[in-house]
């Protein structure tokens, strides 16, 4: 079973990214179960949100302790939020930055991967909303989920210019990563 | 399959069932189950009365009415909502009326929560409805039809709850079947009740009983949920014949036969339980899975049968009934052990109070407790996840 968390806040779309990546995985060929850490949602305010994929039904309710990836949406969640916590010493951080990944301190055997997600939504979608543009990240340096399936999962979410636009932004996120994998 | 949100697959289950007035209180708390059924009847994928009414005592209300009338009735609502129903609750089920519900369990206020664990449908148990417990999604999803078929079988006309733990299975996504309407219509047949308001024949439901006739009421509410134990399992037999899935009917187990020390749960912790099973047994632990699937009516014999073989039985209560220190679960199943010659210590476990998680690790170390037993350790019951230092 690989076990993903996604950091992010109120607004950027992060429990959106873990149902598109149950999506995506689930048409992959992958049983996945994605769910919020429920919590009083305010913009703005720290969100997490997990995923689960297994090549056999998922039973397991409890959140997620030690993950195996984590995505970060906002690099400044690193200064208030513990995102290394709990990752496995052979998994990755995921962290949506301008900056080198030598930048981030962690406190993690886990290794620290960025990616200038803000950057290719811009370019692509026209808005910093990164949470597709992450995920296709995530395909990308995982190796997990075909970059097909999430696009697939986008456009049937975001129907229209919007998703194809989202589609562009996964498919370079995927390129990127895949190259560091 | 598809993947959609635990919410979504129940409303979804809800439609197929073509309830003819679904009524509902939209405020916090609430789920998506009764925005996803306004979407629908709004885009005229559904063709029922949606009630929008003005608070959930208003909603059942109003489907004691239509129920009455002849109706087939849905609504679903969570903690607080039900406990404002609660007067009302008593109404349908000693008019013998047989409205359907979802609750998605969540905690009480004080102190104001909104997470999941089951003390408001446990709070519910004597009103007299059946309560059914959801291990995931689809099985939530499929209990919908299930309980109209059990609900409205004329030998039992009695409300009932479809309990499902909330946001760990209303808010979660996961591949499910949504419900076809094809295999539905063949499943579940109309709404057609002997004694309905109707002015051309005039009749009074829920009418005065003095002591000379109110005894015998409740008498025969107690019978027909006796004869729903049988129901329960017909009906979950004659779902799986017809969509191919079951769930255990009263009860299900996991790895129980051979099991010195039995586990009873209800609800979504079901699952956690069975993957910890599997690692304790890979390390030569002898532990199994009892899930009660319906609290009420509780099935006493069942229960009775299924733990003969047990050394150990522990129970888990997302619940107190605060003065006796144990969950109702914890409480049932000691009292349907007593009359027998099974003498098997029962040590109760209250947990996942106002939505604290429950990881493996802590079913873990409940076992680890509960074996203590066999050193003449005994703990009657306890709470399983206290934070020692906030006490």
């Amino acid at each position: 079973m690989i076990e993903i968390r996604i950091h992010g806040r109120g607004g950027q779309g992060s429990v959106t990214a873990a149902e598109l990546l149950a999506v995506a995985a689930f048409e992959d060929g992958k049983y996945s179960q994605a769910f919020p850490a429920f919590g009083v949602e305010r913009r703005g305010a720290p969100v997490t949100a997990f995923v689960r994929l297994d090549d056999k039904p998922i039973r397991l309710r409890s959140q997620i302790y030690e993950p195996d990836y984590v995505i970060v949406q906002d690099a400044t969640l690193v200064d208030v939020v513990d995102v290394a916590r709990g990752a496995k010493p052979e998994g990755i951080i995921l962290i949506n930055t301008e900056k080198n990944a030598d930048n981030f301190k962690l406190e993690t055997k886990a290794r620290v991967k960025t990616l200038d997600a803000t950057k290719l939504a811009m370019d692509f979608v026209g808005k910093p909303i990164v949470n597709t543009t992450l995920i296709g990240a995530f395909a990308g340096v995982s190796g997990l989920i075909n970059p097909e399936s999430i696009k697939s999962a986008v456009m049937e979410r975001f129907p229209g210019k919007v998703g194809e636009n989202n589609a562009k932004a996964i498919q370079a996120a995927y390129d990127l990563m895949e190259a560091e994998r | 399959m598809v993947v959609v949100e635990g919410s979504y697959a129940v409303a979804h289950s809800v439609k197929v069932c073509k309830p003819h007035v679904v009524s509902a209180y939209p405020i916090t708390p609430q789920t998506h189950i009764v925005e996803d059924l306004s979407q629908f009847v709004a885009d005229n994928e559904m063709s029922c009365e949606y009630l929008n009414v003005e608070s959930e005592f208003s909603a059942i209300s109003a489907l004691i009415g239509a129920s009455a009338a002849g109706a087939r009735t849905y609504s679903s609502t969570t903690s607080q909502g039900l406990a404002l129903m609660h007067e009302a609750l008593f109404n349908a089920s000693g008019m013998r009326l047989p409205v359907v519900m979802t609750v998605v369990n969540r905690a009480l206020s004080a102190p104001i929560n909104i997470w999941n664990d089951q003390q408001d449908s446990i709070s519910q148990r004597d009103t007299g409805w059946i309560q059914l417990y959801a291990e995931d999604v689809q099985e939530s999803a499929d209990m919908t039809p299930q309980l109209y078929k059990i609900a409205e079988d004329e030998e039992i006309l009695l409300p009932a709850m479809s309990c499902m733990d909330g946001f760990i299975l209303s808010h979660v996504y996961e591949p499910v079947i949504l419900l076809e309407q094809s295999l539905t219509d063949e499943f579940l047949s109309p709404f057609s009740p002997e004694f309905v308001l109707d002015p051309e024949n005039p009749m009074s439901f829920g009418a005065f009983a003095d002591p000379s006739t109110y005894t015998e009421f409740r008498y025969k509410q107690e019978k027909a949920m006796g004869a729903a134990l049988a129901k329960i399992e017909e009906v979950a037999n004659e779902f799986n014949e017809v969509y191919g899935r079951y769930y255990g009917g009263l009860i299900d187990s996991y790895l129980l036969d051979d099991a010195e020390i039995v586990i009873m749960a209800m609800g979504s912790v079901i699952g956690t339980i069975k993957d910890t099973i599997d690692m304790l047994r890979k390390e030569g632990g002898s532990i199994g899975l009892l899930k009660i699937r319906s609290f009420r009516p509780f099935p006493v014999e069942a229960v009775r049968s299924a733990l003969k073989n047990a050394k150990i039985v522990i129970t888990l209560d997302k619940n107190i009934s605060i003065g006796k220190n144990e969950g109702a679960l914890c409480t049932e199943v000691k009292a349907c052990l007593y009359n027998t010659n099974l003498r098997i210590p029962v040590i109760g476990f209250m947990l996942g109070h106002g939505g604290r998680d429950i990881p493996i690790s802590t079913i873990v170390k409940i076992i680890n407790k509960a074996k203590l037993v066999e050193k003449g350790i005994f703990v009657e019951s306890e709470f399983a996840d206290l934070r020692e230092e906030l006490i």
